[in-house]
Protein backbone atom coordinates (compact mmCIF):
# COMPACT_ATOMS: atom_id res chain seq x y z
CA UNK A 1 0.00 0.00 0.00
CA UNK A 2 1.29 3.17 -1.37
CA UNK A 3 2.15 6.12 1.63
CA UNK A 4 -0.35 8.26 0.42
CA UNK A 5 -3.34 5.77 0.71
CA UNK A 6 -2.02 5.14 4.42
CA UNK A 7 -1.76 8.37 4.91
CA UNK A 8 -5.74 9.48 3.70
CA UNK A 9 -6.80 6.43 5.46
CA UNK A 10 -5.15 7.39 8.98
CA UNK A 11 -6.74 10.79 8.26
CA UNK A 12 -10.56 9.55 7.36
CA UNK A 13 -9.82 7.46 10.98
CA UNK A 14 -8.79 10.60 12.87
CA UNK A 15 -12.40 12.23 11.50
CA UNK A 16 -13.83 9.38 11.99
CA UNK A 17 -12.56 8.94 15.85
CA UNK A 18 -12.91 12.86 16.14
CA UNK A 19 -16.85 12.47 14.98
CA UNK A 20 -17.73 9.31 17.33
CA UNK A 21 -16.48 11.60 20.14
CA UNK A 22 -18.68 14.41 18.86
CA UNK A 23 -21.64 12.49 18.14
CA UNK A 24 -21.28 10.87 21.56
CA UNK A 25 -21.24 14.12 23.73
CA UNK A 26 -17.83 12.86 24.95
CA UNK A 27 -16.16 16.31 23.74
CA UNK A 28 -18.23 18.60 26.40
CA UNK A 29 -16.52 18.24 29.61
CA UNK A 30 -19.93 18.61 31.52
CA UNK A 31 -21.25 15.06 30.13
CA UNK A 32 -18.51 13.59 30.71
CA UNK A 33 -17.89 14.51 34.72
CA UNK A 34 -21.94 13.70 34.81
CA UNK A 35 -20.51 10.04 34.07
CA UNK A 36 -18.05 10.28 37.09
CA UNK A 37 -20.26 12.27 39.37
CA UNK A 38 -21.79 8.79 40.89
CA UNK A 39 -23.38 10.92 43.79
CA UNK A 40 -24.98 13.14 41.60
CA UNK A 41 -27.33 12.96 38.51
CA UNK A 42 -25.39 9.98 37.39
CA UNK A 43 -25.31 9.90 33.58
CA UNK A 44 -24.20 6.61 32.40
CA UNK A 45 -23.78 7.31 28.80
CA UNK A 46 -20.39 7.36 29.05
CA UNK A 47 -20.86 3.41 28.76
CA UNK A 48 -22.77 3.07 26.14
CA UNK A 49 -20.48 5.08 23.91
CA UNK A 50 -17.57 2.91 25.45
CA UNK A 51 -19.59 -0.64 24.51
CA UNK A 52 -19.78 0.92 20.86
CA UNK A 53 -16.52 1.42 20.53
CA UNK A 54 -15.38 -1.56 22.32
CA UNK A 55 -17.69 -3.73 20.01
CA UNK A 56 -16.32 -2.28 16.60
CA UNK A 57 -12.45 -2.30 17.49
CA UNK A 58 -13.28 -5.93 18.97
CA UNK A 59 -14.46 -7.26 15.71
CA UNK A 60 -11.41 -5.14 13.96
CA UNK A 61 -8.94 -7.04 16.18
CA UNK A 62 -10.21 -10.00 15.77
CA UNK A 63 -10.06 -9.56 11.88
CA UNK A 64 -6.78 -8.01 12.46
CA UNK A 65 -5.04 -11.29 14.43
CA UNK A 66 -6.74 -13.83 11.83
CA UNK A 67 -4.96 -12.16 8.87
CA UNK A 68 -1.66 -11.27 11.32
CA UNK A 69 -0.83 -8.42 8.83
CA UNK A 70 -2.13 -5.19 8.44
CA UNK A 71 -3.45 -3.66 4.91
CA UNK A 72 0.34 -1.46 4.59
CA UNK A 73 1.84 -5.02 5.34
CA UNK A 74 2.73 -4.40 8.80
CA UNK A 75 2.47 -7.04 11.30
CA UNK A 76 -0.39 -7.27 13.52
CA UNK A 77 0.19 -5.45 16.97
CA UNK A 78 1.44 -7.77 19.76
CA UNK A 79 -0.24 -8.09 22.97
CA UNK A 80 1.65 -5.95 25.94
CA UNK A 81 3.43 -8.58 28.37
CA UNK A 82 1.51 -9.32 31.19
CA UNK A 83 3.54 -7.22 33.74
CA UNK A 84 1.20 -5.67 36.49
CA UNK A 85 3.61 -3.28 38.19
CA UNK A 86 3.46 0.50 39.87
CA UNK A 87 3.56 2.41 36.49
CA UNK A 88 0.72 0.75 35.38
CA UNK A 89 -1.52 1.26 38.48
CA UNK A 90 -0.04 4.18 39.44
CA UNK A 91 0.10 5.79 35.96
CA UNK A 92 -3.58 5.01 35.15
CA UNK A 93 -4.86 6.09 38.91
CA UNK A 94 -3.35 9.76 37.94
CA UNK A 95 -4.21 9.94 35.04
CA UNK A 96 -8.06 9.26 36.15
CA UNK A 97 -7.58 12.06 39.16
CA UNK A 98 -6.54 14.06 36.44
CA UNK A 99 -9.67 13.39 33.92
CA UNK A 100 -11.73 13.67 37.21
CA UNK A 101 -10.65 17.21 37.71
CA UNK A 102 -11.66 18.60 34.68
CA UNK A 103 -13.51 15.96 32.58
CA UNK A 104 -10.81 15.61 29.77
CA UNK A 105 -8.61 12.91 28.21
CA UNK A 106 -6.49 13.50 25.36
CA UNK A 107 -8.95 13.28 22.23
CA UNK A 108 -11.86 15.42 23.53
CA UNK A 109 -9.30 17.72 24.90
CA UNK A 110 -7.69 17.98 21.39
CA UNK A 111 -10.81 18.36 19.97
CA UNK A 112 -11.87 20.91 22.40
CA UNK A 113 -8.14 22.76 21.52
CA UNK A 114 -9.55 26.28 20.14
CA UNK A 115 -12.48 26.41 22.69
CA UNK A 116 -12.03 28.16 26.41
CA UNK A 117 -9.34 26.78 28.55
CA UNK A 118 -8.49 24.08 25.36
CA UNK A 119 -5.39 25.23 24.53
CA UNK A 120 -4.13 25.64 28.23
CA UNK A 121 -4.88 22.05 29.28
CA UNK A 122 -3.27 20.63 25.71
CA UNK A 123 -0.48 22.72 26.44
CA UNK A 124 -0.17 21.00 30.01
CA UNK A 125 -1.33 17.37 28.86
CA UNK A 126 1.77 17.64 26.11
CA UNK A 127 4.13 18.71 29.33
CA UNK A 128 3.06 15.80 30.71
CA UNK A 129 3.72 13.51 28.12
CA UNK A 130 7.04 14.88 27.67
CA UNK A 131 7.71 14.47 31.85
CA UNK A 132 6.10 10.95 31.07
CA UNK A 133 9.76 10.26 29.41
CA UNK A 134 11.68 10.76 32.50
CA UNK A 135 10.05 7.33 34.08
CA UNK A 136 11.48 4.57 32.29
CA UNK A 137 9.05 2.50 30.51
CA UNK A 138 7.61 -0.82 31.95
CA UNK A 139 8.89 -3.85 29.28
CA UNK A 140 5.61 -4.41 28.52
CA UNK A 141 5.22 -1.02 26.64
CA UNK A 142 8.71 -0.94 25.08
CA UNK A 143 7.79 -4.62 23.60
CA UNK A 144 4.25 -3.86 22.14
CA UNK A 145 5.07 -0.14 21.01
CA UNK A 146 8.29 -2.15 18.65
CA UNK A 147 5.88 -3.92 16.44
CA UNK A 148 5.57 -1.08 14.06
CA UNK A 149 5.13 -0.76 10.07
CA UNK A 150 8.72 -1.77 8.29
CA UNK A 151 10.39 1.02 6.72
CA UNK A 152 9.72 0.71 2.89
CA UNK B 1 -34.43 7.10 22.27
CA UNK B 2 -31.41 9.06 21.58
CA UNK B 3 -30.04 9.15 25.07
CA UNK B 4 -29.03 5.24 24.15
CA UNK B 5 -28.93 5.91 20.16
CA UNK B 6 -26.72 8.80 20.22
CA UNK B 7 -24.08 7.35 22.62
CA UNK B 8 -23.80 4.34 21.34
CA UNK B 9 -23.81 5.40 17.64
CA UNK B 10 -20.77 8.10 18.64
CA UNK B 11 -19.31 5.11 20.31
CA UNK B 12 -19.76 3.03 17.36
CA UNK B 13 -18.39 5.61 15.04
CA UNK B 14 -15.29 6.18 17.34
CA UNK B 15 -15.10 2.91 17.34
CA UNK B 16 -14.64 2.70 13.55
CA UNK B 17 -12.03 5.26 13.41
CA UNK B 18 -9.73 3.42 15.82
CA UNK B 19 -10.76 0.51 13.32
CA UNK B 20 -9.65 1.93 10.56
CA UNK B 21 -6.02 3.03 11.53
CA UNK B 22 -5.67 -0.26 13.06
CA UNK B 23 -6.44 -2.38 9.92
CA UNK B 24 -4.47 0.01 7.90
CA UNK B 25 -1.07 0.72 10.10
CA UNK B 26 -1.24 -1.99 12.61
CA UNK B 27 -1.53 -0.07 15.07
CA UNK B 28 -3.40 0.69 18.40
CA UNK B 29 -4.57 4.02 17.58
CA UNK B 30 -4.51 5.28 21.52
CA UNK B 31 -4.54 8.85 21.40
CA UNK B 32 -2.46 9.62 24.38
CA UNK B 33 0.41 7.05 22.57
CA UNK B 34 -0.31 8.69 19.02
CA UNK B 35 0.45 12.16 20.61
CA UNK B 36 3.73 10.46 22.46
CA UNK B 37 4.97 9.13 19.22
CA UNK B 38 4.30 11.57 17.19
CA UNK B 39 7.09 13.75 17.99
CA UNK B 40 9.42 11.17 17.68
CA UNK B 41 12.05 11.58 14.76
CA UNK B 42 10.98 9.47 11.99
CA UNK B 43 7.25 9.33 13.00
CA UNK B 44 5.73 7.97 10.26
CA UNK B 45 3.43 10.24 7.75
CA UNK B 46 0.17 8.77 8.82
CA UNK B 47 0.68 9.18 12.21
CA UNK B 48 0.51 12.66 11.62
CA UNK B 49 -2.62 12.34 9.28
CA UNK B 50 -4.01 10.66 12.40
CA UNK B 51 -3.38 13.72 14.71
CA UNK B 52 -4.53 16.04 12.26
CA UNK B 53 -7.97 14.07 11.31
CA UNK B 54 -8.52 14.73 14.57
CA UNK B 55 -7.58 18.36 15.05
CA UNK B 56 -9.95 18.85 11.61
CA UNK B 57 -12.71 17.31 13.27
CA UNK B 58 -12.52 19.56 15.88
CA UNK B 59 -12.18 22.49 14.04
CA UNK B 60 -14.90 21.66 11.88
CA UNK B 61 -17.23 21.16 15.12
CA UNK B 62 -15.92 24.45 16.26
CA UNK B 63 -17.39 26.36 13.23
CA UNK B 64 -20.31 23.84 12.44
CA UNK B 65 -21.58 22.77 16.01
CA UNK B 66 -19.62 24.95 18.84
CA UNK B 67 -22.30 23.51 21.59
CA UNK B 68 -20.29 20.44 20.94
CA UNK B 69 -16.68 21.98 21.99
CA UNK B 70 -17.82 23.94 25.06
CA UNK B 71 -13.98 24.13 26.30
CA UNK B 72 -13.33 23.45 29.91
CA UNK B 73 -14.51 25.70 32.94
CA UNK B 74 -12.16 24.73 35.66
CA UNK B 75 -9.77 27.65 36.89
CA UNK B 76 -6.50 27.87 34.93
CA UNK B 77 -4.79 26.48 38.12
CA UNK B 78 -6.69 23.09 37.58
CA UNK B 79 -6.37 22.78 34.23
CA UNK B 80 -2.92 22.76 34.11
CA UNK B 81 -2.58 20.33 36.76
CA UNK B 82 -5.46 18.45 35.08
CA UNK B 83 -3.51 18.61 32.06
CA UNK B 84 -0.47 17.31 33.53
CA UNK B 85 -1.49 14.58 35.54
CA UNK B 86 -4.04 13.36 32.72
CA UNK B 87 -0.62 13.52 29.87
CA UNK B 88 2.08 11.99 32.85
CA UNK B 89 -0.38 9.57 34.09
CA UNK B 90 -1.75 7.77 30.54
CA UNK B 91 1.77 7.06 29.51
CA UNK B 92 3.29 6.23 32.05
CA UNK B 93 0.31 3.84 32.41
CA UNK B 94 0.77 2.80 28.77
CA UNK B 95 -2.91 4.12 27.80
CA UNK B 96 -5.99 6.53 28.39
CA UNK B 97 -9.60 6.05 27.78
CA UNK B 98 -9.13 5.02 24.39
CA UNK B 99 -5.85 3.24 24.44
CA UNK B 100 -6.92 1.33 27.50
CA UNK B 101 -10.21 1.78 27.89
CA UNK B 102 -11.87 0.58 24.79
CA UNK B 103 -8.69 -0.10 22.92
CA UNK B 104 -6.83 -2.41 24.92
CA UNK B 105 -9.93 -4.11 26.11
CA UNK B 106 -11.31 -4.97 23.24
CA UNK B 107 -8.13 -7.15 22.69
CA UNK B 108 -8.92 -8.83 25.91
CA UNK B 109 -5.59 -7.46 27.44
CA UNK B 110 -5.29 -7.31 30.87
CA UNK B 111 -3.49 -4.73 31.50
CA UNK B 112 -5.97 -2.70 29.73
CA UNK B 113 -8.37 -4.28 31.95
CA UNK B 114 -6.84 -3.34 34.92
CA UNK B 115 -5.72 0.12 34.08
CA UNK B 116 -9.28 0.92 33.02
CA UNK B 117 -10.89 -0.01 35.93
CA UNK B 118 -8.17 1.88 38.20
CA UNK B 119 -8.35 5.05 36.16
CA UNK B 120 -12.18 4.74 36.74
CA UNK B 121 -11.96 4.15 40.30
CA UNK B 122 -9.87 7.24 40.56
CA UNK B 123 -11.70 9.22 38.38
CA UNK B 124 -14.95 8.47 40.55
CA UNK B 125 -13.48 9.52 43.37
CA UNK B 126 -11.82 12.74 42.63
CA UNK B 127 -15.66 14.09 41.74
CA UNK B 128 -16.93 13.05 44.76
CA UNK B 129 -14.00 14.35 46.45
CA UNK B 130 -14.78 17.57 44.62
CA UNK B 131 -18.31 17.45 45.69
CA UNK B 132 -17.16 16.88 49.30
CA UNK B 133 -14.78 20.08 49.24
CA UNK B 134 -17.21 22.08 46.77
CA UNK B 135 -20.22 20.74 47.50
Amino acid sequence: MGDRRLVVLAFVGGLLFAAGLLISGMTQPARVLAFLDLGGDWDPSLLLVMGGAWGVHAVAWQVLRRRARAWCGAPAPAMPKPVFDARLFGGAALFGVGWGLAGACPGPALLNVASPGGLLFVAAMMVGIALSRLVAKTPALEEAETSEIPAR
Amino acid sequence: MNNVLLPLAGGATLGLGAALVLLATGTCAGVSGQLDRVTEPGAPAWRWAFVLGLLSGGLLARSLAPELVPGLTTGPGVLVAAGLLVGFGARVGGGCTSGHGFIGTSRFSPRSILATLTFMATGFATVALARVLHG
